[in-house]
């Protein structure tokens, strides 16, 4: 089958969704012409035109707001931020606007807009390298939906277009991908493994809420997110080779989550790990360790291990960044830990 | 330039008008006024949750400006925002039962005061974070931009919106591509204890339009018909493809900032020019000057406008209560 990359597997969801539906509508500063800062958006503005591209000023807040008065008033926006760690100049119009507006009107409203945008730390320094999804996850209201191959990537940004719901879509820099439109900025990491590069040229839809196991196992479990998924397949493969089965859990999304395919794993395995990218007090890690002690306490065999990143903002130099952010031999190191007691 | 017009108390001048017009706002300018009046003595017995926030003295505002507009023209509101409810023909029973946290009040008792909404009437909702609606109502506008529906959308915000930076980034974005939108900036000289000029370095808050090529406007906003044609003026505008339009609509808050607050930080005497300087006694003159309206004709007006108030308390108390998991139904929608 024909491979792509990750900005290219989500281009093609969102031009078949703009062929598909004239309501749907882009957002974003260097969008148009520029094609999207990671190129996501690539020539979507000679298929559309500007009355669907929106190439805006920089004004995250009031941008934000354009796509919620749209999503009020019959269309289905998406909204790129160049990177989510601009979002936090809109978190008035994404916490207090969209995500309760439906509550706020009695279910009268429907906001349906997509906040996408790339995360992950990837030697820019703090202000470009944070990962934002515990905030919004936090939200409710919001979906959180976190595509880690370029499979689930068009299938779900599909969905989340569809969805009748805001949505924050979260893509990392790392995923991108060299056969990418813009593969020739993002950096490499040597774990990325190749899953989920067959993507089907017709369109299809990934429900949010359905988590996917990428790796069979009886041992333990990992549940992991976008750049970390891929790390702990990696460990998944080291430890295969030393006797010891794991298997690998892609929750896709966040909220809404798939607790059921979480605690069916658990049951086999008895021994957990969850890692995140997200920096680890009150973050996505700490909540799913809440989550399965809530749904699987009885079979646990040993403590939930948390892994994620350090509580700090993330530091420029490369050697600092690699060792906030979880690497394969932390990954390997919890499981080994969750084994042992 | 002074931050204040001259505070006028003669009749609307009211010469040449559509009498039917005229009694239109004159009756929804009541309704509004009554709508708060009575709210203020339910709050007083403990009657009613919550807080709410009067723009007494502010009807002629809301109600020139829709009253210029479409049916399925959309509009934004505020924390204060029940006059600009009442003029697009949000129902008076759903609003009160809303205000009695009523299954059958406008947000199904899960709103409140501070966020009526209700879209079958292009009442795109009432944002009470200061200033949150402006890009909202903008991206209607973008929104009827893309549709090619011909709507215009209009932003009601107050001066203290002015100064968030969700005003400059709208403003910005709407001139920029010509986008069918209104911005309406109820001075009522306050936020909360704050006057215009302590806030706001050029206190001619019309003239900020110019930063972005705007067309703007500065209007005594307690005359409806002043109002109302500067509106008007406005949504050809924006109809023509003209793009938009600010407006800073010189008012005053005859209540306090919320509920009981008392509003010390005012001089009494400036209190008192304004009432004198009432909106809807300034209409009702106006139309008696013009021969447009008898005073019989007027009082059978305010009659209808107040039962029509306390059959919507009637219809509210009679309403059934929010239970305790109702909101479980409404925080994310099913596809």
């Amino acid at each position: 089958m024909r491979q792509l990359g990750l900005s290219a597997a989500i281009r093609e969801g969102i031009i078949q969704e703009m062929r598909a539906d004239d309501s749907v509508i882009l957002l974003g500063e260097d969008v148009g012409k520029f094609g999207g800062a990671f190129h996501v958006t690539h020539d979507m503005l000679d298929e559309f035109g500007a009355n669907r591209i929106w190439d805006t000023p920089i004004s995250e807040a009031g941008f934000t707001g354009l796509g919620i008065g749209a999503a009020l008033t019959g269309l289905r926006p998406i909204v790129e931020y160049q990177y989510l760690d601009f979002i936090f100049c809109a978190m008035d119009q994404v916490v207090n606007q969209a995500a309760k507006i439906r509550l706020m009107s009695g279910g009268r409203a429907k906001v349906p807009l997509v906040l996408r945008g790339p995360q992950g730390a990837t030697g820019r320094g703090a202000q470009h390298s944070q990962s934002i999804e515990a905030y919004i996850m936090h939200t409710p209201g919001m979906k959180v939906v976190m595509p880690s191959t370029p499979y689930d990537a068009k299938g779900l940004i599909i969905s989340a277009i569809r969805d009748d719901n805001p949505v924050l879509f979260v893509e990392h820099k790392l995923l991108y991908g060299a056969a990418s439109p813009g593969g020739g900025k993002a950096l490499s990491d040597s774990a990325i493994q190749a899953i989920g590069a067959d993507v089907p040229e017709e369109p299809y839809a990934i429900p949010l809420g359905k988590a996917d196991v990428k790796r069979q196992g009886s041992d333990v479990t990992i549940i992991a997110t976008l750049l970390m998924l891929h790390r702990a397949l990696a460990v998944a493969d080291q430890l295969a080779e030393e006797g010891i089965s794991v298997e690998v859990i892609d929750p896709r999304s966040l909220v809404p989550l798939d607790v059921e395919t979480i605690a069916a794993s658990i049951a086999k395995t008895n021994h957990v790990v969850v890692v995140s990218e997200d920096t680890s007090r009150a973050g996505v890690a700490a909540e799913l360790v809440a989550t399965i002690n809530d749904h699987c306490f009885y079979d646990l065999e040993a403590p939930v291990q948390r892994l994620a990143a350090a509580n700090t903002p993330i530091p420029f130099g490369p050697a600092a960044e690699h060792h906030v952010i979880p690497q394969v031999e932390d990954i390997r190191a919890a499981v080994l830990r969750a084994l042992s007691e | 330039m002074s931050s204040t017009l001259e505070i006028r108390r003669d009749p609307v001048d009211c010469s040449g008008r559509d009498p039917a017009l005229l009694l239109r706002m004159f009756h929804r300018m009541l309704e509004a006024r009554e709508f708060e009046e009575q709210l203020y003595y339910l709050f007083l017995t403990t009657a009613m949750p919550g807080t709410m926030h009067q723009a007494v003295g502010q009807e002629a505002v809301a109600v020139g400006v829709v009253s210029a507009l479409n049916p399925d023209d959309t509009i934004t509101s505020t924390h204060r925002g029940h006059a600009h409810c009442v003029a697009k023909d949000v129902p008076l029973n759903e609003m009160m039962a809303e205000m009695f946290a009523k299954r059958e009040g406008s947000c199904r008792g899960m709103g409140g005061s501070m966020h009526l909404t209700d879209f079958s009437k292009g009442m795109l909702g009432a944002f009470a974070i200061v200033g949150s609606g402006i890009p909202i109502a903008t991206g209607a506008a973008l929104s009827a931009r893309v549709r090619g529906s011909g709507q215009v959308a209009v932003s009601f915000f107050g001066d203290g919106a002015v100064n968030e930076g969700t005003f400059h980034e709208a403003l910005n974005m709407a001139a920029l591509w010509n986008l069918p939108a209104i911005y309406i900036i109820e001075n009522n000289q306050y936020a909360l204890s704050m006057t215009v000029a302590e806030s706001s370095a050029l206190p001619d808050l019309a003239a900020r339009a110019c930063a972005y090529d705007m067309p703007s406007a500065r209007v005594d906003g307690n005359d409806v018909v002043a109002v109302y044609e500067a509106t008007r003026e406005a949504v050809a505008r924006a109809r023509a493809g003209d793009g938009p339009t600010l407006i800073e609509a010189l008012t005053y808050r005859i209540r306090g900032h919320a509920r009981f607050e008392a509003a010390g930080y005012r001089p009494e005497d400036e209190v008192e020019a304004w009432k004198e300087a009432d909106p809807i006694e300034r209409l009702a003159a106006g139309m008696i000057a013009a021969n447009l309206a008898t005073e019989d004709e007027l009082n059978r007006v305010r009659a209808e406008a107040e039962k029509t108030v306390e059959d919507a308390i009637e219809y509210a108390q009679s309403c059934t209560d929010v239970e305790a998991e109702d909101y479980l139904a409404y925080i994310t929608a099913e596809n």
